[in-house]
């Protein structure tokens, strides 16, 4: 142990916005990894189908949306198949909205932690959302089959997947780490979830083309419809993988701006919540 | 040595209490309160986080109020205390579990509290796995984590089970585990609470064993405990807390005599003049006694198996008689665990007080009650179940205590004694029948 240089710690009363702090996040950086390990082995543990379980979720929307909007409803699909032009809307939906209502929940559950020992408590509604990219990567690896077998090819536009994944990753952590604040102190909003999730889905260009935006709105809608995040993403993977229409840059410049808004909006009001943490929940 | 390593300045802490709901006189009322409940309720959970210092607010609960003192490098204080003294608070605020809403701490070092043993372990994971993340939680790294490995498994004496999931294991084997992991952290400062009151007589002493390594190796140790042996003989110096305030501060032995003269104080003085309650204040109780002959109603020794007569002495500050009161009598064992509770509504007996004093007795026919001491908390609630208002007049806990002598319960010659558990129980034996012809 470094005990000749010792840490210095002032402890006093917590005033005012704060933002991140590295430094101490990068000193708890094994903790962060053995959590986020921790939630994968836990989720499937005592199942039968396990990790098919992060396949068949998506996969039974997709079945459900193809029959309801593409049969019945006959939602226009930009041209290709409707379960592959679903599925390609799913699979990011699938990992936003989980790890969203994972994150919101993670900190009342992990109340009996942070109430008796102190870490960084950002690390417990970031965990799930890291922890989910498991299920996001197996969910993908279905698609690629659906792919091959329905005859699609990736377009060059598939190079920027990371990039939507990061604004995925963003604004699912910031939504996170803005509800499990919340969450903690008023209990109202673990059953808001399930009716916010939902709504949020038929917002999202998930079981519907952005296109429609544009053709019934007009195009400044469609622009300012970007600031969601999940849109730009969403039509953003469609380009990306089925190329049904160019990458939607349009959407995506607002979607980023708005995914980095969310990440920082999150970080500063947890930040400043989290000092009531102990003694509210 | 001699150096400060822990300051604590002007330290105070407060917690919001909940506020007596208001009550309704009419339908109109209940459902325009019904209605409006959602706006009170979201002003009540904000408020919960919300404070202003300044103003002398009544429904604020001071847990430590303008607490200094210092600690060196190398020693091992004792923090002691009642309940609700603030010692937890303290500690709380010391790991940095939450804020203080007053004043600064100043330390010197990395920290590990260990305010309950085995926090974080998830029932899922193996025993290694919960190692390690348990170690991480409590500020180890991994490479830490890979280097004491194996000392923490030959620690805890549960290297059969490492790989099994800690859903698995016994409370003993989970509570050795985890103070295996904590005893391998090597902070600077080690924080401790009432870690001792688990685990079996033998885990125990291993545990004190460790910790006076761990002081003797010059660490800072901050122990908080109810165990005064436990406390006397690792510390070296100690605070007592009350009500939130730092009462007193010095060698061990000292405070450690303050508080034990404090409390036998407290049994000393009469119920009467006991500040220490809440209520109303409408009826007090201001004697309680326990005999065995209603005749002499005065002592504090009943017998197993004889009738035990509890006589109250209460007064009644009202002008007139108070038509309908109710009385309940917590009856607890040493550690303050309630064994049974004696309840006026049980029985459905109403009692009326006349103004002045007056004497309420209870009898119980046969005394089950093992041999031992048993504390009695006394409770008395003003308004019946059927009347508008029903709230309490006088709480006193721990009010006073009694003895119970082993006696002969069943008449047979034979006197249990407290190995046999905590209550007899009549019983009535037949012979053995055999089944078939």
């Amino acid at each position: 142990m470094a005990s000749n240089t010792p840490i210095e710690t002032v402890i006093r009363p917590i005033k005012g916005w704060q933002l991140l702090n590295f430094s101490e996040l990068f000193r708890y950086r094994d903790l962060f990894y053995f959590m986020v390990v921790r939630d994968i082995k836990v989720l499937y543990k005592q199942t039968v189908l396990g990790f098919l379980w992060a396949v068949l979720n998506p996969f039974f929307s997709m079945v459900v949306f193809t029959v309801v909007f593409g049969n019945l409803a006959g939602v226009p699909s930009d041209g290709v198949p409707y379960a592959i032009f679903s599925f390609a809307g799913l699979l990011p939906w699938t990992y936003f909205a989980q790890s969203m209502q994972n994150s919101t929940n993670s900190l009342v559950q992990a109340r009996n932690i942070f109430t008796k020992v102190y870490f960084p408590r950002l690390l417990i509604p970031m965990t799930p959302v890291i922890a989910k990219l498991v299920d996001f990567l197996i969910a993908f690896a279905m698609l690629g089959a659906m792919m091959i077998y329905y005859k699609v090819t990736p377009t060059w536009d598939a190079l920027y997947l990371p990039v939507l994944i990061i604004i995925m990753i963003l604004s699912a952590a910031g939504i996170g780490m803005i509800l499990s604040a919340m969450a903690v102190q008023y209990r109202d909003i673990r059953f808001a979830m399930t009716f916010l999730t939902q709504l949020l889905m038929y917002a999202a260009p998930v079981v519907w083309p952005a296109s429609l935006i544009e053709e019934k709105f007009g195009s400044l809608a469609y622009r300012l419809y970007g600031l969601y995040p999940p849109a730009g993403v969403i039509e953003g993977f469609r380009a990306a993988l089925i190329g049904t229409r160019p990458m939607p840059w349009e959407l995506l410049m607002f979607s980023s701006i708005s995914a980095v808004a969310l990440f920082i909006i999150g970080a500063l009001y947890f930040r400043r919540m989290e000092r009531v943490f102990a003694d509210v929940a | 040595m001699g150096k400060t390593i822990i300051e604590v300045k002007n330290l105070s802490k407060v917690y919001r209490l909940g506020i007596k709901e208001s009550q309704t006189e009419s339908v109109g009322q209940a459902i325009l309160q019904w209605v409006l409940s959602p706006l009170r309720n979201f002003r009540r959970l904000r408020r919960l986080s919300k404070f202003d210092l300044n103003k002398e607010e009544q429904d604020v609960l001071w847990a430590l109020r303008d607490i200094n003192f210092k600690v060196e490098q190398g020693e091992v204080l004792g923090i002691i205390g009642k309940n609700g003294a603030g010692k937890s608070t303290l500690l709380k605020i010391l790991s940095q579990v939450t804020p203080p809403s007053d004043g600064e701490i100043r330390m010197r070092g990395r920290v590990a509290s260990l305010l309950e043993v085995g926090t974080g372990f998830n029932p899922e994971l193996t025993g290694r796995e919960n190692v390690y993340l348990n170690g991480t939680i409590l500020g180890m790294t991994r490479v830490e984590g890979d280097a004491k490995f194996d000392e923490i498994i030959a620690f805890s004496g549960v290297e059969k089970f490492i790989d099994t999931p800690v859903k698995r294991y016994s409370s003993g084997m989970k509570v050795r585990l985890a103070f295996a992991v904590a005893a391998h952290l090597e902070p600077e400062i080690l924080i401790i609470d009432e870690v001792l009151a688990v685990g079996d007589a033998e885990f125990q002493r291993k545990c004190l064993g460790k910790m006076q390594d761990v002081a003797g190796e010059g660490r800072t140790v901050l122990f908080v405990s109810h165990n005064m042996p436990a406390v006397s003989s690792l510390c070296t110096r100690a605070i007592m807390l009350r009500h939130g305030e730092l009462f007193m501060e010095g060698n061990v032995d000292d405070v450690i005599n303050g508080y034990l003269n404090e409390q036998s104080a407290r049994a000393e003085v009469g119920l009467a003049e006991l500040t220490d309650r809440w209520g109303s204040g409408l009826v007090k109780f201001t004697d309680v006694q326990f005999s065995t002959d209603p005749d002499q109603p005065i002592g504090n020794v009943l017998y197993a198996g004889q009738q035990g007569i509890f006589t109250f002495t209460m007064e009644s500050h009202d002008t007139q008689v108070i038509p309908q009161a109710s009385l309940a009598i917590l009856i607890q064992d040493v550690q303050h665990q309630r064994v049974t509770t004696l309840h006026t509504r049980f029985t459905g007996n109403l009692l009326s007080f006349e103004p002045g004093v007056n004497t309420v007795t209870c009898t119980i026919p046969k005394i089950n009650l093992m041999p031992g001491k048993y504390w009695v908390t006394l409770h008395c609630i003003v308004g019946g179940e059927s009347s508008q208002v029903s709230e309490p007049a006088d709480h006193v806990d721990q009010a006073a205590y009694f003895f119970v002598e082993g006696g002969d319960f069943f008449g047979s010659g034979k006197i249990p004694n407290d190995k046999h558990g905590m209550i007899l129980v009549e019983q009535a034996w037949a012979q053995p029948q055999r089944i078939g012809s």
